[in-house]
C-alpha cells in the first residue's frame, strides 16, 4: 500500500478509538444517555415551558426504573449464558398475586410467597433448559403461557388482597423528598450482581457456559447445574420486580407486568450483553434501564402510541445487536 | 434421492418399505396418533360426525397454516418467532379493508396480502441473512415490529369480510360432507409446497437446513435458499391470518399472539428437528390437529377453558421436551 504517512496514523488512531469503544461500550452508554437526556430537556422546555432536568425528575426516573431493573437483571444473568427468559413479566405478575394473597397472612408469609413463585417458575425454565436441553426461548414461552392460563383462573376469582406495608413502602415511598426506597433495594442487588459476577467463581462460570457449553463441560463445570441456579436466580430477580411493581400500583392486575418483557430484553442488548452468551455484564444494562426509562419518558412527551413504541423497542433488539456483532467481530 | 436428509448408501440392499418406513415413519405415527385420537373424541361427543369434523377443521384452520409457516422455516435452518404476529397483522389488515368489499373483491384482495406476507417474510429473512445475527434474535425483534404495526392499522378488535369469504372456510365442498377448511389446507400444500419441495428450491432447502457449510460448498445459494424459505413462510402466515379473519370473523391485533409458541409445538410433534434439515408439512399438519382436537377432548370433559389452555401449554413443554430428546438420539 501507498498510503501517505498520515492517513495511516489517523487510520490506526481511529482503529484505536474503535477498540476503545468496543472494549468499553459504557462510555457510548453515557454519552446516549446524557444526550437523550438534554433531547428530553429540549422538549419539555418547548412543550411543557418547564426544565426536565430537576433533582425530583431524576428521582421519579430512578423509581420508575427499578422493577425494570430488577426484572432485566435476571435476564442479563440468564442471557449471560445464551439463553432468554420471556416468562420474566408473567413471573413477577404471579409474584404479585402471590404476595397480595398471602398478605392477608402477614407481611413475611406475603414476600417469601412472592419469591417462592419465582424460585418455582425459575426451577421448571431451568429444569427444561438445563437438564432437557430445550430451546429457551420455546422453554420459557411455554411457562410463560401456563402461568398465564393460571394466573386467569385465580385472577378471575375474587380473593381477600393485602399488601403488606413494608411492600407498599418499598414500592413508593421516598426517603428525604428525593431517594426511593426502590432504588436502594436495586442499588443493593445491583453491587451483588456486578460483584458477583466478576469475583465469584459461579460468576466466572456464567460467562464460561455461556461462551461455549462443551469445553466447560470438557473442563468439568456441570453445565446443567449452572443452567438451572440461572434460572432460579432469574425467577427470583423477575419476582423481586413483580414485589416493587405491585408496591407502586398497591393493586396486582393480569397486565401488571406484562410492558416489561420486551424492554427486559432490550435494556440488557443495549447494555452491550450479547444474546449470543459470554459476553457482557450488568453494568451495562443498568445504564441501557435507564436509557429505556428517559426514552419512555420522552416518547410519553411526544404523545407517542403504544404501537410505536412496540416498532421502536424491536426495532433497537435488531439493530443494536447488529452494530455490537459487527464490532465484535472486526477484532 | 427422495430426500436430502439421509445419504442413499445407508439404505443399500433395505427393501422400499422399510426404507419408506423409517423415513417417514415419525409422519405416519403421528397420523395415527391423530387417528387413535378420533374413537375417543366421539365416544364422548353428543353431535353428529359431520358436525364434530367441520368444528374441528374450522378450529384447526389458522394452527395448521402457521404450523406450515414455521415447518418451512425451521427446515431451512430457522426458527421464526415473528409467526404469530405476523398473522396477527395480516389479519387486521385483511378485516379492515374486506369490510365493505364485494367476495370477486376480497379474493383478489386476499393475493395482495399473500404478497404483503410473503414480502415481510422476505425482510426479515433479509436482515438475518445481511446482519448475520442469529434468527432468533431478528425473529424475536420482528415479533414486536409486526404487533406494533397491527397496532397501528387497528387499535380495538373490528372489521370484517363478506359472507362468501367466511364460507370458504366455514362451509363444506358442494352438496358433500367434507369441510371446506380442511380441503383448504391440503389444496395450500398441494400447490405451495409440494412442486418446490420435490424441485430444486425444495432440496436447497433441506440441504442449507441440514449443513449450511456442506450446502454452499455444493454450490447451493445458501442466503438466497434462506431468505426464499422466510418468503414461503410468510406466505403460511398470511394464509393463516386470512384464516384468522374467515374464522373468527373479525380482526384483531392481539389474536396471532398464541400462535407463535402453538406453530413450534405443532412442528415439533410433526417430526421436523429443530436444528433443521428434517422433517416436512404433512407431519405438522397433523399435529395441528392433535392439538386442537386435544383441547377439544379437554372442553367436551366438561374442562373449565382456562385450565384447558393451562393442560394444553403443559402438553406442549412435554412435546417439545420428549421430541429434543428423540431428535438429540438420533443425530447422534
Amino acid at each position: 500500500m501507498t498510503a501517505a504517512p498520515e492517513t495511516v496514523e489517523r487510520e490506526s488512531r481511529l482503529r484505536a478509538l474503535q477498540r476503545f469503544l468496543t472494549d468499553n461500550p459504557v462510555v457510548i452508554l453515557v454519552l446516549v444517555l446524557v444526550a437523550l437526556f438534554v433531547v428530553t430537556e429540549v422538549v419539555n422546555r418547548h412543550q411543557v415551558g418547564e426544565p426536565f432536568v430537576t433533582w425530583n425528575q431524576i428521582s421519579t426516573t430512578l423509581l420508575v426504573a427499578a422493577p425494570l431493573g430488577m426484572i432485566a437483571g435476571g435476564q442479563t444473568l440468564v442471557m449471560l449464558t445464551g439463553g432468554v427468559d420471556l416468562s420474566v413479566a408473567y413471573t413477577a405478575t404471579a409474584a404479585a398475586f402471590a404476595i397480595s394473597w398471602q398478605g392477608t397472612n402477614g407481611t413475611l408469609e406475603g414476600i417469601l410467597a412472592g419469591l417462592l413463585v419465582g424460585v418455582v417458575i425459575g426451577l421448571a425454565n431451568g429444569v427444561g433448559v438445563g437438564v432437557f436441553r430445550v430451546n429457551p426461548l420455546v422453554m420459557t414461552l411455554g411457562t410463560s403461557s401456563v402461568i398465564f392460563g393460571l394466573l386467569s383462573i385465580y385472577a378471575g376469582q375474587a380473593f381477600e388482597k393485602r399488601i403488606p406495608d413494608v411492600v407498599t413502602t418499598l414500592g413508593r415511598e421516598r426517603f428525604h423528598t428525593y431517594l426511593p426506597a426502590n432504588t436502594l433495594l436495586w442499588a443493593a442487588v445491583a453491587a451483588v450482581l456486578v460483584l458477583g459476577l466478576s469475583y465469584t467463581g459461579y460468576g466466572r462460570m456464567l460467562f464460561a457456559v455461556g461462551d461455549n457449553p462443551l469445553a466447560s463441560r470438557l473442563a468439568g463445570v456441570r453445565v446443567w447445574q449452572v443452567l438451572v441456579a440461572v434460572y432460579v436466580l432469574c425467577g427470583v430477580l423477575a419476582a423481586l420486580g413483580g414485589l416493587l411493581l405491585v408496591g407502586f400500583t398497591n393493586n396486582p392486575d393480569l397486565s401488571l407486568a406484562t410492558s416489561y418483557l420486551l424492554p427486559s430484553v432490550a435494556a440488557v442488548v443495549i447494555g452491550g450483553t450479547s444474546i449470543l452468551g459470554g459476553w457482557g455484564g450488568y453494568g451495562g444494562t443498568i445504564l441501557g434501564v435507564l436509557i429505556l426509562t428517559v426514552l419512555g419518558s420522552l416518547l410519553t412527551l411526544l404523545d407517542a402510541e403504544e404501537w410505536e413504541r412496540q416498532v421502536i423497542y424491536g426495532s433497537i433488539i435488531i439493530v443494536l445487536t447488529a452494530i455490537y456483532a459487527r464490532a465484535t467481530r472486526s477484532d | 434421492m427422495t430426500s436430502a436428509t439421509v445419504t442413499a448408501h445407508e439404505y443399500r440392499g433395505v427393501p422400499a418399505w422399510r426404507r419408506n418406513l423409517r423415513l417417514h415413519g415419525w409422519t405416519i405415527g403421528v397420523w395415527l396418533v391423530l387417528l387413535a385420537m378420533v374413537p375417543y373424541w366421539r365416544s364422548l361427543s353428543q353431535q353428529s360426525f359431520e358436525f364434530d369434523i367441520q368444528a374441528l377443521a374450522i378450529d384447526a384452520l389458522p394452527l395448521c397454516f402457521a404450523a406450515m409457516a414455521q415447518a418451512v422455516v425451521v427446515i431451512s435452518g430457522g426458527i421464526d418467532l415473528s409467526v404469530g404476529s405476523l398473522m396477527g397483522l395480516m389479519n387486521v389488515i385483511s378485516a379492515k379493508h374486506m369490510i365493505g368489499m364485494s367476495f370477486r373483491e376480497a379474493i383478489l384482495f386476499s393475493l395482495v396480502i399473500l404478497l404483503l406476507s410473503a414480502l415481510a417474510g422476505g425482510f426479515t429473512g433479509l436482515v438475518i441473512t445481511f446482519t448475520r445475527i442469529p434468527d432468533i434474535v431478528v425473529t424475536l425483534g420482528m415479533l414486536f415490529v409486526w404487533y406494533g404495526v397491527g397496532l397501528w392499522v387497528m387499535e380495538i378488535p373490528g372489521g370484517g369480510a363478506p359472507q362468501q369469504f367466511y364460507d370458504l372456510a366455514l362451509g363444506s365442498i358442494g352438496s358433500t360432507q367434507v369441510p371446506g377448511a380442511m380441503v383448504i389446507v391440503f389444496a395450500a400444500l398441494v400447490v405451495l409446497w409440494l412442486p418446490i419441495r420435490w424441485l430444486r428450491p425444495g432440496l436447497s432447502i433441506y440441504a442449507v437446513g441440514s449443513n449450511r457449510n456442506a450446502a454452499y460448498l455444493s454450490g447451493i445459494g445458501v442466503a438466497r435458499t434462506r431468505v426464499g424459505a422466510y418468503m414461503l413462510g410468510g406466505v403460511f402466515a398470511g394464509l393463516a391470518g386470512l384464516a384468522l379473519t374467515a374464522t373468527a370473523g373479525i380482526g384483531d391485533p392481539n389474536s396471532g399472539s398464541i400462535y407463535t409458541l402453538n406453530s413450534v409445538a405443532a412442528v415439533v410433534l410433526g417430526g421436523v428437528s429443530l436444528l433443521g434439515g428434517v422433517g416436512g408439512l404433512i407431519g405438522p399438519i397433523a399435529a395441528a390437529y392433535i392439538l386442537t382436537l386435544s383441547k377439544t377432548i379437554l372442553l367436551i370433559r366438561g374442562t373449565d377453558p382456562n385450565y384447558a389452555a393451562v393442560y394444553q401449554g403443559i402438553l406442549i413443554i412435554l412435546v417439545v421436551v420428549i421430541g429434543g430428546l428423540l431428535s438429540r438420539k438420533t443425530h447422534r
